[in-house]
């Protein structure tokens, strides 16, 4: 099953470009491994990005993104634009064409009926659909012929890639889910755990949780492709077991997103059976600086904007607490290659990335102590600052994770210096990330003073993302604690660039308006970016044709993947 | 079995302290004694140890990180530079102070639940039940709902680390002690149909000390064994709820968070789990000797040889 | 000793149905949320939305009745037509899982063949050789034999499965390459060969839980025979002439056997409930594994209803362990 002739000859060297006299199923099996065991393959069901992944080597949208961020066309055959008339002038409409000759891999056309069948499926109201928000403002969906889709918005979109754009929202097989729609989507499992695709492999076997196998399909539109006649996705463990896997033993051939420490993986490569490969998306750790004042003694009214937080509120303290860490060290003990340095919310794609904020690469600790000192906040006998009987006393909180910790343990160590008292607090991420209302400890609520976790955006466009921070967005008791803006951030200037942005279409125009906003974000320290966090993933020597990609699923690409001879 | 020296001439002293009796036969047991001794070198090292060796546990020395062992770092220092024996005498005080306490509590719980249900056979039942219910109460979700409605107010009460390490110990003792009760249960069954305690029953004797003098003596052996598993049952709970994120604060070094932080390295620095691991085992196996010990001493039948 | 059996059992029901009730209350009190796991792209209003679809917005009360319904009345009815293919009635709610949403039943099923083998395995080979471990160390006490018994059994017990496991794997696996790292859950054994491999990957895992399980047994067997072999029968057989081997094998072992017929019933259910670290340490993706999940992920039916089995399990084999009291130790009687 695993022939593994090693040979460092040009083969290897040219491993890119896979063989054009390659044949359907001719490299084997392929074992993949992801520490993280699906539970679906139905992505609408399920939006975790183990789902979404493993569910991309059945099922495909109309486009998707390329490793560089770019659109290509999938089952479509051409990227609709204003410039090619795909897209009408006032960008209310967007209007796809499928490639001729599709087949779902029971033998079946793929006809546009298929496409508004995946647009009503997803938007059906009982149906608790995870990507509901891809279909936002979509008023219609309709067949203009077997092979034509027009999308209609209710208002003009600027950015109309959201619907059957990316892993997110791929096309489902009309006929197999008809009986599926609304509250019956989760009864028909044999639907959810087996749909019929389009893409490279079929599903033979699937064990929630547990392990998927793959088989080729045979109407796949390219007669040559995939090479491995047979696949199997195994889930489950963790991340370090994952990489032995592939780096040390050699029983599998690629392993999903890394998160281990940089000396760990280095020393697993070191055994020559594997690569680990690095690339970058939009992903930040970041530090959110609490405005409200989570005090316990506040009752209903706690980490909500009617009591400013007592110490935060004060930018010279948001500022001294970012000037104080060191960014580069974080990422050496950190993530490695994996991650880099970042002084920025928004810190892709390219056009978006602002150069303003660069200072804080630079630790400086002693223009931290100064600025404290000439704002006022003394330092009293045990080394911890105070102003006006208020000490620099702060709870730092993050979920529950290795790296984290690492990073909470030298954080507090610099902020220690710096006249600063920190207790730590991480919580399990079940409950952090959760939005129980009920619970104290979710991200949301935020009852402490600063909390550390990542996030990123989906595909390209930062508008929503950078949306998350406009004053209505704040989690207050009022929205049952829901919303994106933890910092509660609140500015007028803010949400002026916000409104600008949702009804700018020029791209150069909303990249200047993004940079904007991130940069009044980082320059009113509401935020303090840490890492720009790479994906990391492992593939053995014998497996070629391996392109990472953040932009879109990982898998993207599995039908070129190959065994190299 | 051991030779057991048998007392010269006991008739002819005095009588004295049935406790010293018991200490006398102790001492003759070589295990307890060496298990002793290294308990209590454990206890001193974990109490009056970071006085004498001064680094403090969470100090950050970024560029000495991964070191080997040395004269600046005898067990050498971890990923971040801290220095590995600060950590792992800071570490033993949480854990052994967990450890104790939490196996104690359950054990006391344990074994009044188990003899009262033994002994009061209308109380078997419910009790019985009610032990069953504590068996099937999923752990996890147990703890995040204590951990949810208690951790705020004894922070305020009584401060973070104190309010953690109280919490943890009722989790852990609250939730491993079933299987003492159901064993002492069981004894206490057998041993009332015993000849001595129909003797004692039919003379009249209280229950209350017919508990205590008759019953408990003989239900100890699987006590102390319970006792010692206890101990390290709770650094192992201990060290699984830090993990979680249910413990103490993650800069808060414990035995088992060692252990489980220096897995990841196992290849690369073999040692670093040495140390925790080591303290572990050791300290359980001094526990077990000290209670194969007692229970000899405890034993009147083999203390009268 | 039968009527008590029978009484029991009656009593078992609504003890049962208290311990299900206050399971659910719990689990509904608990924080975690079934949409924490998803990407932090996925916006509040869907998520609320994802919440809905999986009812939870009903009350509490609707909720249990509903899990109720569909566990005690479904379920064993779907059972039925699986065993006997009979049809009765029309399609039925069975309790779904919100992670995967399929039946959990189902998913149970699934699981349940690799945690027999692993989980299982591992604790009869314990107790097979916790038991012989047990006598001889207590019968030559503080011989060599013992010593040695009891450092490796605190070792065993005092060393984290998530340490042993990983330990094996780096030496087996990663220096020599004699075992696979990974279980493979879909392997099939059908002749001889595939039986070797199904060896080799359960080697590992069974070994580390065997060894976990045997440290444990073995101390409480031997405190047991220690406890009987001062007893005055053992005096008046040996006086009675009765063979050494005798005394040993049949008067002394039956006898500490009684309290450790508890220990080893009350770990049965445990093997049901599988074994969480070493699950996940060699992928073996059993029960265990089933459990964390759902629990991490805020599955409120998996977990609930896998708990429930749990906790029938356990009334089940107290139950059988008090009925064994009975019969080892005729002296017992709850009549």
């Amino acid at each position: 099953m695993k022939i593994r002739t090693l040979t460092l000859s040009a083969v290897a060297a040219m491993a890119i470009a896979p063989s054009a006299h390659a044949e359907r199923g001719s490299s084997g099996h392929v074992n993949i491994i992801y520490w993280q065991a699906p539970s679906t393959l139905n992505p609408y069901l399920s939006g975790g990005t183990k789902e979404l992944e493993s569910s991309s080597l059945v099922l495909e949208p109309l486009a998707r993104y390329n490793e560089k961020g770019a659109m290509v066309p999938w089952l479509a055959e051409s990227v609709p634009t204003v410039e090619n008339g795909g897209v009408s002038a006032d960008l209310t409409t967007i209007t796809w064409k499928l490639k001729p000759g599709l087949k779902w891999s029971d033998d079946t056309p793929v006809t546009s009926a298929d496409v508004v069948f995946s647009w009503k499926y997803c938007t059906h109201p009982e149906g608790g659909c995870a990507q509901n928000e891809k279909y936002n403002d979509v008023k219609s969906v309709e067949a203009l012929d077997d092979l034509t889709v027009k999308v209609t918005f209710g208002l003009s979109k600027p950015f109309p890639y959201g619907p059957f754009v990316g892993a997110q929202s791929p096309i489902l097989q009309a006929k197999q889910f008809a009986d599926c729609l609304g509250a019956k989507a989760p009864e028909c499992t044999e639907a959810n755990f087996g749909p019929i695709g389009t893409g490279p492999f079929t599903v033979k076997e699937f064990r929630p949780n547990d392990v998927i196998s793959f088989e080729a399909n045979q109407n796949y539109r390219d007669p040559a492709k995939p090479a491995f006649a047979t696949a199997t996705l195994k889930g489950g463990g963790e991340a370090t077991a994952a990489a032995r896997s592939v780096l040390e033993t050699g029983e599998f051939d690629y392993a999903w997103n890394m998160q281990l420490a940089p000396d760990v993986i280095k020393a697993m490569e070191a055994k020559g059976k594997g690569k680990v490969v690095a690339a970058f998306g939009t992903l930040v750790e970041r530090i959110m600086i609490n405005f409200t004042n989570p005090a316990p003694g506040l009752g209903a009214e706690r980490a909500t904007a009617k009591h400013p937080h007592p110490i935060l509120s004060d930018i010279t303290v948001r500022k001294a607490l970012s000037m104080a860490i060191d960014r580069k060290l974080l990422v050496e003990i950190g993530y490695g290659s994996a991650g880099r340095p970042t002084c920025n919310v928004l810190p892709a794609p390219e056009i978006y990335k602002s150069s303003a904020n660069n200072a804080c690469l630079v630790q400086d600790v002693e223009g931290a102590k100064k600025l404290l000192e000439e704002t006022g906040w003394k330092a009293g006998a045990d080394g911890v600052r105070a102003k006006d009987g208020m000490r620099l006393s702060l709870l730092y909180q993050t979920s529950t994770n290795a790296v984290r910790q690492d990073f909470q343990a030298l954080i507090k160590q610099w902020w220690k210096e710096i006249g600063v008292e920190i207790e730590l607090r991480n919580i399990d991420a079940s409950v952090f990330f959760g939005s129980d209302p009920g619970s104290p400890d979710t991200f949301q609520k935020f009852f402490a003073d600063v909390e550390m976790y990542a996030n990123n955006f989906d595909g390209t466009d930062p508008e929503a993302y950078m949306s998350n921070w406009s004053c209505k967005q704040a989690p207050r008791p009022e929205t049952q604690w829901q919303g994106n803006n933890m910092p509660r951030y609140c500015s007028k200037e803010y949400d002026g660039l916000v409104a600008e942005m949702a009804t700018t279409g020029d791209l150069n125009e909303r990249a200047r308006l993004a940079k904007a906003m991130n940069d009044k974000l980082m320059q009113d320290y509401a935020i303090l970016p840490l890492v720009d966090r790479g994906r990391v993933s492992a593939h053995s020597n014998t497996l070629g044709g391996v392109v990472l990609n953040t932009w879109d699923s990982e898998l993207w690409n599995v039908a070129d993947w190959f065994r190299k001879k | 079995m051991t030779e057991i020296t048998p007392a010269p001439d006991t008739d002819l002293r005095p009588p004295r302290s049935q406790w010293l009796d018991v200490w006398d036969q102790f001492k003759t047991h070589r295990g307890a004694l060496w298990g002793m001794g290294f308990f209590v070198v454990v206890l001193l090292a974990v109490t009056i140890g970071p006085y004498l060796w001064t680094i403090e546990a969470q100090f950050i020395d970024i560029r000495a990180r991964n070191q080997g062992p040395s004269f600046a770092h005898p067990f050498g220092t971890d990923q971040l530079g801290r220095d590995t024996l600060s950590r792992v005498l800071a570490g033993g005080r949480v854990s052994l102070a967990v450890g104790i306490t939490a196996m104690l509590l359950a054990l006391g719980l344990g074994t009044l639940i188990g003899v009262i249900a033994g002994y009061f056979k209308k109380l078997d039942g419910p009790l019985m039940r009610f032990t069953d219910l504590f068996l099937a109460l999923p752990l996890l979700p147990l703890l995040l709902v204590i951990i949810m409605l208690f951790r705020d107010t004894l922070r305020a009460a009584v401060g973070p680390e104190t309010g953690i390490f109280i919490l943890i110990v009722l989790i852990i003792g609250i939730t491993s002690w079933m299987q003492t009760a159901r064993i002492v249960r069981g004894d206490v069954l057998a041993l009332k149909e015993r000849e001595f305690v129909l003797a004692s029953y039919s003379i009249g004797t209280p229950a209350r000390r017919m508990i205590l003098r008759h019953v408990l003596p003989n239900v100890l052996s699987p006590i102390m064994v319970s006792a010692t598993l206890g101990i390290a049952n709770a650094i192992i709970t201990e060290s699984a709820l830090s993990f979680l994120g249910l413990g103490f604060p993650s800069d808060f070094p414990t035995w088992g968070r060692l252990l489980f932080d220096s897995t990841d390295y196992l290849q690369q620095y073999p040692e670093r789990v040495l140390w925790p691991g080591l303290a572990i085992s050791l300290t359980v196996l001094s526990v077990n000797y000290i209670g194969d010990g007692l229970r000899d001493a405890l034993d009147p039948r083999i203390r009268g040889r | 000793m039968f009527n008590y059996t029978i009484r029991r059992s009656l009593l078992a029901v609504p003890t049962l149905l208290l311990i299900s009730l206050i399971i659910f209350l719990l689990l509904d009190l608990a924080p975690s949320d079934p949409t924490a796991n998803l990407p932090l792209t996925i916006p509040p209003e869907v998520r609320e939305k994802i919440r809905q679809s999986l009812g939870l917005g009903d009350p509490i009360y609707i909720r249990y009745i509903l899990w109720c319904k569909q566990f005690f009345i479904n379920e064993p009815l779907n059972i039925l037509e699986h065993i006997f293919g009979w049809q009765i009635g029309g399609d039925r709610l069975r309790v779904l899982s919100w992670q995967t949403r399929s039946p959990v039943v189902d998913l149970i099923v699934q699981r349940l063949p690799q945690t027999l083998w692993v989980v299982g395995l591992s604790y009869v080979l314990g107790i097979v050789i916790a038991v012989p471990i047990g006598v001889i160390s207590a019968y030559r006490q503080y011989s060599w034999f013992d010593q040695i018994g009891t450092f490796i059994s605190m070792v065993g017990f005092s060393v984290p499965t998530f340490f042993t496991g990983v330990l094996l794997i780096v030496i087996f696996s990663v220096w020599l390459g004699w075992f696979p790292s990974i279980y493979d859950t879909t392997h099939q054994v059908t002749d001889w060969s595939s039986f070797l491999v199904q060896v080799k990957q359960m080697i590992m895992p069974v070994s580390v839980l065997a060894l976990f399980n045997a440290a444990q047994i073995s101390r409480y067997m031997r405190a047991s025979m220690l406890d009987n072999l001062n007893q005055d029968y053992v005096r008046t057989a040996r006086a009675k002439g009765v063979r050494e081997r005798i005394v040993v094998l049949v008067h002394v072992l039956r006898n500490s056997l009684i309290p450790v017929t508890t220990v080893i019933a009350l770990g049965v259910p445990q093997v049901f409930g599988g074994a969480i670290i070493t699950e996940q340490v060699f992928k073996v993706n059993g029960l265990g594994q089933l459990l964390i999940i759902a629990i991490q992920g805020g599955d409120v039916p998996v977990v609930q209803t896998l708990t429930f089995i749990f906790a029938l399990l356990i009334v089940l084999f107290n139950l059988i362990a008090d009925v064994l009291y009975g019969v080892l130790d005729p002296r017992i009687r709850y009549d």
